[in-house]
């Protein structure tokens, strides 16, 4: 029995847990109180756009859906008990699409003065 | 039950897994490798927004203002209950509540019923024609069907443009109802003279319902102060097209006070928007399409403790699109 079990992050977690064939099940009250996190959250997030904060309103914003993102990887998803693997390949996506973003911003605001420029005229053609 | 038990005659361990714990770790770690690339894929989106908010950020706080926070937000509650009830879903199928889960997977699906029933209601109130002879054509480079371009003869053709390019070239001389068949050929009555070639995609910025609209051409290289795009109907025009109130009032900017240049550039937004939101829409669909499936093999009781991978697969699939709208509700709709 602990044979089948010993290698995996969960089973090291919880030796004394219930064999595979009686799985880690997520507690109900867990599951709702990550509910009404998320749905307290939601309204947060819209509650900060009747607050001027300029431009620190899109940052709060993101950090309210990283932390939001965060409570429904962890426990909707079951990172928390998980192979941390799992929850590496989720954290490597996202470092590489900063990576991604990152790199392609740097230099979007040498265009500015060319966008704001006046466009040439263009008609319809004509054949 | 012991392993022997399992290793021997458990139906769903393939022969190359030892155990079945480890079968359900290999198939939950290639979800989770699968599910890194479905977030990448949204991540060229996510970039495309970042350097177009970047540059245009007055355009995405004026535009921001024709999408409806309200639904936004109803939308978001309701998958944030489908992806509870997704959640308790896997729970009930750990746990072998065979008929609890049959009702969590239909609630989970309902959810997506709705979110996609909103989305609809959404769009539609976005993506309408808005004839070439109206005063709002002005304004109807916001709206999705003048969004949309498609490549023809190595040049980008919008369907709507083609079709006024040709009522512009031609006149009123051949009639509407032909006109509306005549995006993307010749028809065969028409004057082939009066024809225009295809729009190159250079010229969307200046479609010819300007010039209509306001019957006389546009001055040369000055679109921004084309008399025509301020004056007294450019707010109710806005209002009816895409519910922006008059006087949005606090810190948003009315299309006024947009930079010339941005004045012709709403649709940036739009696009965006569209293709983000669309992108996602289809995921949901596809994930209903999953509840659907694994729901009927749980009504039929192909899933309980010794075996759930599909559930807490789907499960994870629900919860990834979950996790990308609750980025893409305060990025769209709550632009401040």
């Amino acid at each position: 029995m602990t044979d089948t079990h010993a290698h995996t992050a969960y089973a090291a977690e919880h030796p004394h847990d219930t064999p595979h064939d009686k799985p880690h099940a997520v507690p109900l009250w867990l599951l709702a109180a990550v509910l009404l996190a998320l749905l307290f959250l939601t309204f947060v997030t819209v509650a900060v756009t009747w607050v001027d904060l300029g431009p620190a309103n899109i940052w709060v914003a993101l950090a309210i859906a990283v932390v939001k993102a965060a409570l429904v990887g962890a426990f909707f998803m079951h990172l928390y008990w998980d192979a941390p693997f799992n929850g590496f390949v989720l954290l490597a996506s996202f470092a590489f699409l900063a990576v991604f973003i990152g790199l392609a911003l740097i230099d979007s605001r040498e265009y500015r003065s060319l966008e704001n420029a006046p466009p040439p005229a263009v008609r319809p053609a004509a054949s | 039950m012991s392993d022997a038990h399992h290793d021997n005659h458990n139906p769903h361990l393939a022969h190359h897994f030892d155990t079945p714990q480890q079968q359900f770790d290999t198939a939950k770690m290639g979800m989770w490798v699968f599910l890194a690339t479905e977030i990448l894929m949204f991540g060229g989106l996510f970039c495309a927004y970042a350097i177009y908010r970047g540059n245009h950020p007055e355009v995405f706080e004026f535009a921001h203002q024709a999408l409806d926070t309200k639904w936004g937000a109803i939308n978001t509650v309701v998958l944030l209950l489908s992806s509870f009830t997704m959640a308790w879903g896997v729970r009930a199928a750990q746990l072998g509540q065979k008929s609890l889960l049959v009702i969590l997977l239909a609630l989970t699906l309902l959810g997506g019923v709705g979110f996609m029933v909103i989305k609809t209601i959404e769009y539609a109130g976005k993506w309408k024609h808005v004839s070439y002879d109206s005063p709002d054509a002005w304004y109807s480079l916001f709206i999705g069907e003048r969004n949309a371009f498609y490549q023809k003869g190595g040049t980008l053709v919008n369907p709507e443009q083609a079709k006024a390019a040709k009522e512009y070239v031609g006149g009123h001389h051949g009639s509407d109802h032909d006109a509306d068949h005549a995006e993307d050929q010749h028809t065969p009555d028409a004057p082939d003279t009066a024809v225009p070639t295809l729009v190159p995609v250079a010229a969307y910025a200046m479609p010819p319902a300007i010039d209509r609209a306001t019957a006389r051409p546009a001055p040369i290289g000055s679109l921004g102060t084309a008399p025509a795009y301020t004056g007294e109907y450019a707010a109710p025009v806005l209002e009816r097209q895409l519910g922006i109130p008059e006087n949005p009032g606090h810190s948003y900017p009315g299309f006024d006070e947009l930079h010339a240049q941005d004045k012709s550039r709403v649709h940036i937004f739009f696009q965006i928007y569209f293709l983000m939101t669309g992108l996602h829409g289809i995921h949901v669909v596809i994930g209903m399409g999953l509840i659907f499936w694994i729901m009927v093999r749980a009504a039929f009781g192909a899933f309980g403790p010794s075996y759930y991978t599909p559930v807490d697969l789907v499960g994870l699939y629900w919860h990834l699109v979950d996790l990308i709208w609750i980025f893409l509700f305060p990025l769209l709709y709550l632009i401040h």
